[in-house]
């Protein structure tokens, strides 16, 4: 297969960051009640993934490896200040439901994991493949993640109503509690599909 | 003074910065399976919280705000951390190499901690003055230190307890965080006055 697509491919689901490489936990648990909430950072942390990985593949052959990592910091840096602001100045509602969480993105270490291990050694079209198949595989996860705890505990997807109003919502699934249990519940569930892959192809 | 106890309190156990804002996830499911080694850990991540807790307030105070620089806010913040982390590293690899061995190991991995830029960016959007950023963080880093410890000992449990196989490791652990965090939900009613 052609390089690139097999560096998009892994991401989705053989390395999906979110589930199988278990990075960038704190967004995933924390913004994921609602599904829109997941989209809006999954798309987030894609454009700072994609776009760091653009820089960084292009001057990694001009930073020094002994501060490379303070380099990819403050270039990751940059990006997500400029997406923070752009939020901010067009979804501003999100932007509030967010917060805290949008900063950290600095820290998810999904992005600094993938320049080090990716884009400072690949050249820029493996890098950009890559960077949207880890971005792309964060973001349905969270959406995943969103909805589902969208459903029992407000009864809605995306804002419409789905569930009636004789839908009391599952108090546990707004609260912390449904987050950690929900994720976990998905990582054993992908553990078992990829069992049963892995027993039928054999 | 009774107001630093409600930070204190506050930030330690009622908005537990791992069960209920989410900070500090990966080393809480990465260096959490035994107590020793999450001892360790909780005390270099109070250490660091308290410095760079102090440190980005300084900076954010009379540096950003005084200048009107709030879009650097993050490169800068993360730059002091990242540099923080790296001299507390060579400090105590030099004069204290006994506690070097016990926590050194942790310390690189402390630079992307989300809970260290979070405590600094959270000193900045509660407003907090300095003596309020100090007690936060302290009560921020023991608010880490428990869970890490709570957890361990749980884990340490958790290894010779017959877990199905496709929850082994990360799933089980996530549920079990979940039940803490839903124990920790009880502190939200707690009042002061």
């Amino acid at each position: 297969m052609f390089q690139p697509t097999k560096d998009f491919l892994k991401g989705l689901w053989k390395q999906n960051p979110a589930f199988r490489l278990i990075l960038g936990m704190c967004p995933t648990l924390a913004v994921t009640n609602m599904a829109v909430n997941g989209l809006a950072m999954g798309l987030a942390t894609l454009f700072v993934l994609v776009a760091s990985g653009i820089i960084i593949s292009i001057i990694k052959g001009l930073i020094p490896s002994k501060v490379r990592i303070p380099c990819y910091i403050v270039i990751i840096a940059s990006f997500v200040t400029l997406a923070d602001y752009f939020l901010a100045a067009f979804y501003t509602d999100i932007h509030k439901v967010l917060g805290l969480y949008i900063p950290l993105i600095v820290v998810n270490c999904i992005i600094l994991g993938r320049m080090e291990a990716f884009a400072s050694k690949n050249p820029l079209l493996n890098s950009i493949a890559d960077a949207f198949g880890m971005g792309l595989g964060f973001t349905w996860a969270l959406v995943l993640l969103g909805s589902v705890r969208e459903l029992l505990g407000f009864g809605t997807l995306f804002g419409a109503t789905l569930l009636g109003s004789w839908y009391p919502g599952m108090l546990v699934m707004k609260l912390p509690t449904g987050a950690f249990i929900t994720l976990g519940l998905m990582i054993a569930l992908m553990n078992i599909i990829n069992e049963k892959v892995r027993s039928t192809a054999q | 003074m009774s107001n630093l106890i409600t930070i204190f309190i506050a930030a330690a156990f009622i908005n537990n910065f791992v069960f209920y804002r989410f900070l500090g996830i990966c080393p809480f499911l990465g260096v959490s399976r035994h107590i020793k080694s999450a001892l360790s850990m909780g005390a270099a991540v109070t250490f660091v919280m308290v410095i760079s807790g102090v440190s980005t307030w300084l900076i954010q105070n009379h540096l950003l705000d005084r200048f009107g620089l709030p879009f650097l806010q993050y490169p800068a913040f993360i730059l002091v951390i990242a540099s923080l982390v790296q001299l507390i590293e060579m400090y105590l690899k030099r004069y204290h190499s006994d506690i070097y061995k016990t926590f050194g190991i942790y310390l690189p991995l402390i630079t992307t901690n989300c809970a260290i830029l979070g405590l600094a960016l959270l000193n900045s959007i509660l407003k907090y003055n300095f003596t309020e950023s100090f007690v936060y963080s302290i009560g921020a880093g023991s608010g880490f230190t428990l869970a890490l410890i709570i957890m361990a000992g749980i884990r340490e449990k958790l290894e010779i307890a017959p877990v199905p196989k496709p929850f082994r490791n990360i799933p089980i652990a996530l549920i079990i965080a979940g039940l803490l965090a839903l124990a920790f939900s009880g502190f939200t009613s707690l009042r002061f006055g």
